[in-house]
């Protein structure tokens, strides 16, 4: 059940995006079509679980074993770069079909902050290894219902006879803000869900 | 006159989250306050300004296939000694800006001028360029912060301006996400409309 709210909290009442500020530079860079915001969202998904999968144990086998803690930052950023590096050369050999769809967001993930503070948070909070993965994998899925979510009216802004000083960036933040405003509503679920479990 | 440009033009020209939409993430979640701006502001100077100069130092040093790789090592650095130094000398600005701090590493403002400048120009230059973007990053983080604070708690620097009325009735959500959003649309729109030629 806490996976659950762990999900929960992720995906819709601490949604990375549109609460915590992570991954803001894509949010506005790639959502302006509709098919770039999928790709970039399941590419997201895909690095985010790992990267957490693989610093999660570097964390806690060598650098708490061996008080190094103070490496953190500098390691994580240069293992997300080799893990990107690597799935993308997997990928190219092994799903090339799948490496078509993401390829060219591939690179680009290596500084979306949502990667490195998603892997900070998890070591921050204390999660387990598997509360770790899960609340990667939620707070991806979330980045990506935020992503999507925003190409779909951005789509339907071109159309739109916007005052000119507030084209392109300066509309998409609004609409983002206006989001964020709606997501706003979720807040307090986990509260409720928790006292459900409590009964 | 040439070197000074450098350092000017990071103030209007190129100021970078508004001109150039890069960095973002850190000007949304840490302009709660003007306080929090500044402490940001002051960071992003120190680790852009030393990642510039040694970046245009080891310029003719570092082979071209591993230069984004050098770079990230090289800013990492300095973000580690901003870490331990904000937590050694100035805690509540640590507290405040908390996973932020480590996250300097992933701003493409810092990055972006190590590709485009620092790995093309000299070290004197480079220097300057850093400051002046540096400069004006702060100020933008300062603007937007004091705009937020003042408008969603009714102080500026933690000094009480509105009355106590409005202090206890403010604008909550400006301190929120979605104020932090909206904010910096409306202040992008303003600087655009501003900037716009005349003849338009």
């Amino acid at each position: 059940m806490e996976y659950v709210i762990i999900v929960i909290g992720a995906v819709l009442i601490k949604n990375i995006l549109l609460a915590e500020y992570l991954g803001c530079c894509p949010f506005m860079g790639t959502s302006k079509k509709m098919n770039t915001a999928v790709g970039m969202g399941l590419a997201v998904i895909f690095v985010l679980t790992a990267a957490t999968a693989v610093t999660y144990p570097i964390h806690h086998h060598i650098f708490t074993r061996f008080g190094l803690e103070y490496l953190q930052t500098i390691t994580f950023i240069l293992v997300i770069a080799a893990l990107v590096q690597f799935v993308e050369m997997f990928l190219k050999k092994a799903i090339p079909a799948l490496y078509q769809s993401l390829g060219i967001f591939l690179p680009l993930i290596t500084t979306n902050c949502a990667v490195l503070g998603v892997a900070i948070l998890c070591i921050r909070r204390d999660y387990s290894f598997v509360e770790s993965i899960v609340f990667a994998f939620s707070s991806a899925a979330g980045f990506t219902l935020a992503l999507v979510l925003l190409a779909g009216i951005r789509e339907r802004l071109i159309i739109a006879d916007v005052p000119k000083p507030l084209q392109g960036t300066a509309i998409g933040l609004i609409t983002g803000g206006l989001m964020a405003l709606a997501f706003f509503g979720f807040s307090g679920v986990d509260g409720s869900l928790n006292a459900l479990v409590q009964q | 006159m040439s070197i000074f440009k450098e350092f000017t033009k990071g103030l209007w020209q190129e100021l970078p989250p508004f001109r150039l939409v890069l960095g973002l993430c850190p000007v949304l979640a840490v302009t709660k306050s003007a306080t929090n701006g500044l402490g940001m502001g002051l960071a992003v100077i120190f680790v852009l300004t030393w990642s510039n100069i040694l970046v245009s130092a080891l310029r003719k040093v570092i082979p071209r296939k591993v230069r984004i790789a050098s770079y990230i090592v090289i800013i990492a650095t300095f973000v580690v000694i901003v870490e331990m130094a904000t937590q050694a000398f100035f805690y509540p600005v640590y507290e405040a800006l908390g996973i932020f701090i480590p996250l300097i590493v992933v701003n493409c403002v810092i990055l972006g001028r190590a590709e485009a400048f620092a790995s093309k120009n000299g070290v004197v230059a480079s220097a300057l360029d850093g400051l002046g973007i540096g400069a004006g990053f702060t100020m933008s983080l300062v603007v937007l912060g004091g705009l937020r604070e003042l408008i969603g708690a009714g102080t500026l620097f933690d000094v009480e301006i509105m009355s106590a009325a409005y202090r206890s009735h403010s604008f909550s959500f400006m301190l929120e996400a979605p104020g932090a959003f909206i904010c910096l649309g409306v202040l992008l729109a303003i600087m655009n409309a501003v900037s716009a030629p005349s003849s338009s």
